[in-house]
């Protein structure tokens, strides 16, 4: 019988991980802070970015988490850990939602009642963009993520002790309930916190294109952090490059799934040509927009198409690792370039400022310190899980 | 006789040990081996020490042919060949083409992956592979494990090859020879006979059965027609023409008779029955200036330049052709007066009409009285004033 998996031994994160993620988050929090004296819409846009781009990663794993309970999938069980770890930001985003509920007036154009006051459209739209129904949408969706990423992260950690069979049938079905909430708080998500910055314009498949950008960001920050952590050997030694393939091959599926979804949405705007819907796109093709608009064509789709394209490809440590640092800032892009151009400053083509380039320091520290205090109170392997066998024995 | 031995094969109970001999095997350096399973096993190609599939390639080959092709395909038809503007878009709308162009890299992608597997991978059509009809491949696809070394591999050794199977634990161990050679000669007297006969057989059937046992007089080609040509001979009429004459008495669609036709000098007319509308006056002018004024002058006055050249056309505006009534000017058009001959054929009812309301206002405009005058000063001021 093979025991292999019993002799797993706990291995504590080295402790500079700590210290690199406690300076980045400070060094982020301090530029973020002087930012927003300097130039409060600016920073809290970016706020915005960092908040959705945490929302994709920490939501979106939450969903892969489901997903490997639903499909019932073995390949993915040794990775769940760090799967959890990604998801457990979900709770901390009752803290970091805080500051854009105090700075709605400088973000949504809808929520200034003159505006609405002389807008037929805005007014057609008040019962449902209003400070308050927004408000109490934002954090139920928030709380409907945070139970279930409660209930499912406890009952796979108690796993490791009790061993218990059961608790596995109660994740499959927790994760069942968990995928309708989770489309439906990631469509509004999207609508409320990105489609409304420009409330005159909707585009029906805008919550599945945010859906598709977070699978593709929290995919990539999993692989990210599977590849560190078995380059440093912290996994058990059976996670093998079938393993990393998997992971490789789900990324260049969504990423090809992005694309779809990414033409989809332009095929029909540009197809029927109707200039309520069409402004959108054609604000982001004025003046420096462009490059973005075309950076993210190629960074989003074109380069991770390529390099993802060949089997070998998928189970290279280097290229995954290179890949999923790339996709996550592609990720990054795809919200600037959503986020962004709604900012009067940019009416005519982006400005540059360095506020821009502050934020991301803070997301990379703050997803590092919620990885390393999380994982330092738990085993980095389900050990109790009955699929665990299976799932080290997994060959392509 | 026995026939030429071509494998060892051997049956193993569990997935595992089929693993364990698969790399035991290609560890030992055998290429010409392959392994039967009654369903995939996860990490045999790893264990067999394959190399990676060729496939691929053949699918990126295809897949960028299809996106070639449907970029050709819509750039001509679209663009080049039959141009048309649809929604106000360039005729190389490239974002509407992509659909094409991904339906089609798909389309061959897929479409070369599987009959690329079966023809070259496969070597399909394969019918009398040795391992056919075998206990052997009988019992893989059932519940054992199988592997098999073809005599053909540069290390095959059948003894040394059956204690290895035996070692790692083979529960039961075949010699898998080539069958028995069936030829089918085809270019055999009796069988050539019996192909020219059945030849015939058929074809000769067929022909009478189509041609006299079911035959139908065809069509005959539409120079027999049961119809009746133009200004000929009646076929059904004896001496009579293809064209009836009409019954006496037969009036055309739509045609109204005048009952007054041929008469000098009616003793009664026609009333008007249409009233002088700015449309109908319109109409009168129009055929008036067409018709009339080339002998009667522009406005009636009979000064066309034909004066001097014919007796004078006279004018309209004497006391006689002011007193006459609607009906006569319409008789004297229809029926012609003196020289002037019947205008019926050139000019219709309704245009006669319209003409005899025209000559009226002609009439009245040159012997205006004072209270016409009076009319004519209201309408002006009144349209002066707007």
């Amino acid at each position: 019988m093979q025991h292999s998996e019993m002799n797993y031994v706990k291995k504590a994160l080295p402790s500079n991980l700590r210290s690199i993620g406690l300076l980045l988050l400070i060094a982020g929090i301090i530029l973020g802070l002087v930012a927003y004296f300097i130039d409060q819409p600016r920073a809290m846009f970016n706020y915005l970015i960092s908040y959705m781009f945490l929302i994709s990663i920490g939501v979106g794993s939450l969903f892969l988490i489901s997903l490997e309970y639903v499909a019932n999938a073995d390949w993915s069980v040794p990775l769940r850990r760090v799967i959890e770890h990604l998801a457990a930001i979900i709770p901390l985003l009752f803290i970091l939602v805080l500051p854009l509920f105090f700075s709605i007036h400088d973000l949504f154009h809808w929520s200034h009642p003159e505006a609405v006051s002389e807008d037929k459209i805005l007014q057609g739209k008040a019962p449902y963009l209003n400070a308050t129904f927004f408000i109490i949408r934002s954090i139920a969706a928030i709380v409907i993520w945070s139970l279930f990423y409660f209930f499912i992260s406890r009952n796979s950690l108690k796993q490791d002790e009790t061993k218990d069979q059961k608790l596995t049938k109660t994740n499959i079905k927790l994760s069942a309930a968990f995928i309708p909430f989770f489309a439906v708080t990631i469509t509004v998500s999207a609508i409320d916190w990105m489609m409304s910055l420009e409330p005159h314009w909707f585009s029906t498949i805008f919550g599945v294109y945010f859906f598709a950008g977070t699978v593709v960001a929290s995919l990539a920050a999993v692989t990210l952090f599977v590849v560190k952590l078995k380059e440093k050997e912290y996994l058990h030694p059976k996670v093998t490059n079938d393993h990393l393939f998997s992971l490789g091959a789900l990324m260049f599926a969504f990423v090809n799934f992005w694309a779809y979804i990414a033409f989809s949405q332009y095929l029909l705007i540009w197809y029927a040509d109707l200039p309520e819907e069409t402004f959108w796109f054609l604000h982001r093709w004025e003046g420096s927009w462009t490059v973005f608009s075309i950076a993210l064509i190629v960074m989003h789709f074109i380069v991770p198409y390529a390099v993802l394209l060949a089997q070998p490809a998928k189970m290279d440590m280097k290229k995954l690792k290179f890949i999923s640092i790339w996709l996550l800032a592609a990720h990054l892009l795809d919200l600037f370039w959503l986020v962004m151009p709604n900012m009067s400053v940019h009416a005519h083509g982006y400005v540059f400022s360095w506020i821009d380039l502050v934020f991301p320091v803070f997301i990379v520290g703050f997803v590092i310190l919620v990885f390393y205090y999380r994982a330092n109170k738990t085993n980095l392997l389900p050990s109790g899980d009955p699929k665990l066998n299976r799932a080290l024995d997994f060959h392509i | 006789m026995r026939n030429r031995l071509f494998a060892v094969a051997a049956l193993f109970e569990s997935p595992d040990k089929i693993i364990k001999a698969a790399d035991a095997v290609a560890s030992q350096g055998f290429r010409k081996f392959d392994v039967n399973t009654p369903y995939p096993v996860h990490g045999m190609d790893k264990a067999m020490k394959l190399k990676p599939s060729k496939l691929g390639f053949v699918t990126l080959f295809f897949g960028l042919t299809g996106t070639a092709i449907g970029l050709i395909l819509t750039y001509w038809t679209m663009s080049v060949d039959y141009p048309l503007v649809i929604g106000g878009k360039p005729f190389f709308a490239l974002p509407a083409f992509i659909p094409i162009l991904f339906e089609l890299t798909v389309l061959l992608a897929t479409l070369a992956t599987v009959f690329g597997m079966f023809a070259f991978f496969f070597n399909l059509p394969h019918n009398d592979h040795p391992i056919h009809d075998t206990e052997y491949m009988k019992m893989t696809s059932y519940d054992k494990y199988g592997i098999y070394i073809e005599s053909a591999d540069e290390h095959f050794d059948e003894s040394k090859i059956k204690r290895l199977f035996t070692d790692l634990g083979a529960v039961k161990i075949y010699d898998l020879a080539y069958p028995e050679k069936i030829t089918y000669p085809i270019f055999e007297p009796k069988f050539v006979t019996f192909l020219i006969i059945t030849f015939v057989a058929v074809s000769g059937a067929t022909y009478l059965t189509l041609n006299k046992l079911l035959y139908i007089t065809p069509f005959n080609w539409m120079m027999d027609q049961l119809r009746e040509d133009v200004q000929d001979v009646s076929q059904y009429l004896p001496d009579q023409p293809s064209m009836r004459t009409p019954v006496q008495g037969t009036v055309a669609r739509g045609f109204i008779p005048y009952p007054y036709k041929g008469i000098n000098n009616p003793t009664e007319v026609l009333t008007n029955p249409i009233l002088p509308t700015q449309e109908n006056l319109n109409l009168g002018r129009k055929k008036y200036l067409s018709y009339c004024s080339p002998c009667h002058g522009n406005f009636g006055n009979g000064d066309s330049r034909l004066r001097g050249q014919f007796p004078n056309p006279p004018t309209l505006h004497s006391k006689r052709a002011r007193e006459f009534s609607d009906g006569m000017i319409y008789h004297i058009i229809t029926n012609g007066q003196n020289v002037m001959p019947s205008y019926e054929s050139q000019v219709t009812r309704e245009e006669r009409w319209a003409i005899v309301n025209y000559i009226r206002v002609l009439q009245r405009a040159k012997n205006a009285q004072e209270s016409d005058l009076e009319v004519a000063k209201k309408e002006f001021e009144k349209n002066a004033a707007q």
